[in-house]
């Protein structure tokens, strides 16, 4: 019998599979909607619910109306879960539904399916919603809004509080008792999937900690407030499970960080400068748009290549063996 | 008979080849600019589309009529002077009869003098081809190019405003701003581009996979 293999490589295969990683991000995300449930209510979940099934539906739809094969994949439900994740609470389901269409229609399948596509879905149907449904998607309920005992339906977000308004503390916002887009509030809960993707190895830290460390670090320039900065809004959920996907990001480590640290400084640049309150899901855009170029400029060194010298110091050798 | 039959039959084919089989926005891509950006609503595209069509219908009888005195060195810049020439006289006629339009078309009214649409049926048609030929190419082309606007408008209008031709229609859902929206603009040109490829079953180009930085990666590049 003969035991000898002979193929071509790769030889070592990792056990990690699509499905696999889906399945780990799905996992992490599980404490922020059990978070976002505890606070704005039961609709969270089921505006989930119907975001994760009308994405599988319209993937499956797709694939049979193009003919391509299909199987049930974790994929579409974690991008339906993180678009819905950046809905307010009160959000009408067929503006939900619309989401979807755009985030597993135009943006991923479009553009070849999964792996393909350019940019994040979740965050490119959330710009669409936001452009769309403004006033819907604007609407901003308070914390436990569905109990009896709570005066004020709406209040605003942090970032858009008026001056002189009172602004949640730091325990409220590392909880995530203020208004915003449901799943974005809880810090603690979206911290606890980020330690559970790195220790499965899911993503890498550095793009994390580049976005959030430059927004951390401008806003401490500025001398703004840089809890604030930091706790509220979508930058951790951006951060850790938008701009770490892995077909619309750079893939050397110091093109994470490139990417990192650009949608830090746009994300900045928005909030400060734009009358717009919050600006992660444009900044993960832009550079998901820029991450080609990235991949360009950072490609890997192969072991042992000797890199030509530019043109610069070129020339100077050149002049410098005339005068020899 | 059988000769008068002929030469309708011609000078159908080229009326209707502009109109569906050589549709200057969905076949050509000419004209990009006014297709975009005006087409947020149906009567300012409809505006346009028929100003557009007046212009080149009648530069081209010019052209054509003009197309042996023309030295070829300077050909382009005598087109342009010709186009113009009518680009001004609708303009002034819309502005006495249709203020309206006038103020809501704006400059995309004096760029019908650069429109492409235009000067490639100059280039291509009407500088090689009879005058009565020339004149239903372009009412052909003209109508084609105004059909493509009214469907862009139709679609963006509705879904963008919920009206159409400013006539509010039954509320299905809240109106979706996105799509009065330049972004709006090109979502629609590539749905509607595909639906029509799709309804006149043309087939795209086979690119080969010499090229693609996937190559090996996908199943078709491991095929070839």
């Amino acid at each position: 019998m003969n035991k000898l293999i002979i193929e071509p490589s790769p030889h070592i295969r990792s056990k990690n599979t699509t499905d696999k990683i889906m399945m780990r991000v799905l996992i992490a995300l599980a404490p922020a909607l059990a978070m976002s449930v505890y606070i704005f209510g039961i609709r969270a979940l089921y505006l989930s619910i119907v975001c994760m099934g009308s994405c599988i539906i319209f993937e499956s739809l797709f694939r049979r109306f193009v003919r391509k094969d299909f199987s049930i994949d974790p994929s579409p439900a974690v991008t339906g879960l993180l678009l819905a994740f950046c809905l307010p609470v009160t959000l009408p389901y067929y503006i939900a539904i619309i989401g979807c269409f755009v985030a597993i229609v135009v943006v991923k399948q479009l553009f070849g399916g999964l792996g393909q596509n350019f940019a994040n879905p979740a965050v490119v149907a959330r710009i669409v919603l936001m452009l769309s449904f403004t006033s819907q998607m604007t609407y901003w309920v308070s914390p436990f809004w569905y109990r009896d005992d709570v005066d004020t339906i709406t209040s605003a977000t942090p970032l858009a509080v008026e001056a002189g308004e009172q602004l949640p503390g730091l325990w409220d916002l590392l909880m995530g008792f203020h208004s915003g887009s449901f799943g974005e509030t809880s810090i603690i809960a979206l911290l606890i999937g980020f330690v559970f993707l790195l220790m499965t190895r899911v993503i890498r830290v550095v793009t994390p900690v580049a976005f959030v460390g430059t927004v951390a670090l401008g806003a401490f320039i500025a001398g703004e407030n840089v809890g604030l900065h930091v706790l509220s809004g979508g930058l951790i959920l951006g951060a850790v499970y938008m701009a770490t996907d892995y077909s619309t990001t750079p893939v050397s480590m110091s093109g994470k960080f490139v990417f990192g640290v650009g949608c830090g400084i746009i994300t900045l640049a928005i909030r400060f400068f734009s009358d717009m309150p919050e600006g992660v899901s444009y900044a993960i855009l832009i550079m998901n748009i820029l991450t080609y170029y990235i991949d360009k400029i950072t490609f890997p060194r192969p072991f042992g290549m000797v890199r030509e010298p530019s043109v610069f110091f070129r020339k100077k050798k050149e002049e410098e063996t005339k005068d020899v | 008979m059988r000769k008068g039959l002929k030469t309708i039959n011609k000078y159908f084919s080229i009326f209707s080849k502009g109109v569906i089989k050589e549709n200057p926005v969905f076949f050509t891509l000419l004209g990009m600019c006014p297709t975009l950006a005006l087409t947020s609503s149906a009567e300012n595209s409809v505006g346009l589309g028929i100003a557009t069509m007046f212009v080149l219908t009648c530069s081209n009888i010019v052209i054509s009529l003009l197309k042996n005195l023309i030295p070829s060195q300077v050909r382009l810049p005598c087109y342009i002077v010709i186009i113009s020439g009518f680009v001004t006289f609708v303009g002034l006629m819309l502005k006495a009869f249709l203020p309206d339009l006038y103020d809501q078309l704006g400059i995309f009214l004096s760029l019908i003098a650069v429109n492409c649409v235009i000067l490639s049926r100059a280039e291509v048609f009407a500088s090689k081809n009879g005058v009565l030929a020339s004149a239903f190419d372009g009412l052909g082309m003209g109508l084609g190019f105004t059909l493509a606007l009214f469907i862009m408008g139709t679609i963006r209008e509705i879904l963008g405003t919920g009206t159409w031709f400013n006539i509010a229609l039954p509320e299905l859902s809240e109106p979706m701003t996105i799509f009065i929206y330049p972004a709006g603009g090109f979502f629609t040109l590539g749905f509607v581009i595909a639906a029509v490829n799709k309804f006149m079953k043309r087939r795209p180009h086979n690119i080969s996979c010499d090229n693609c930085p996937h190559k090996g990666m996908c199943r078709r590049g491991e095929e070839e």
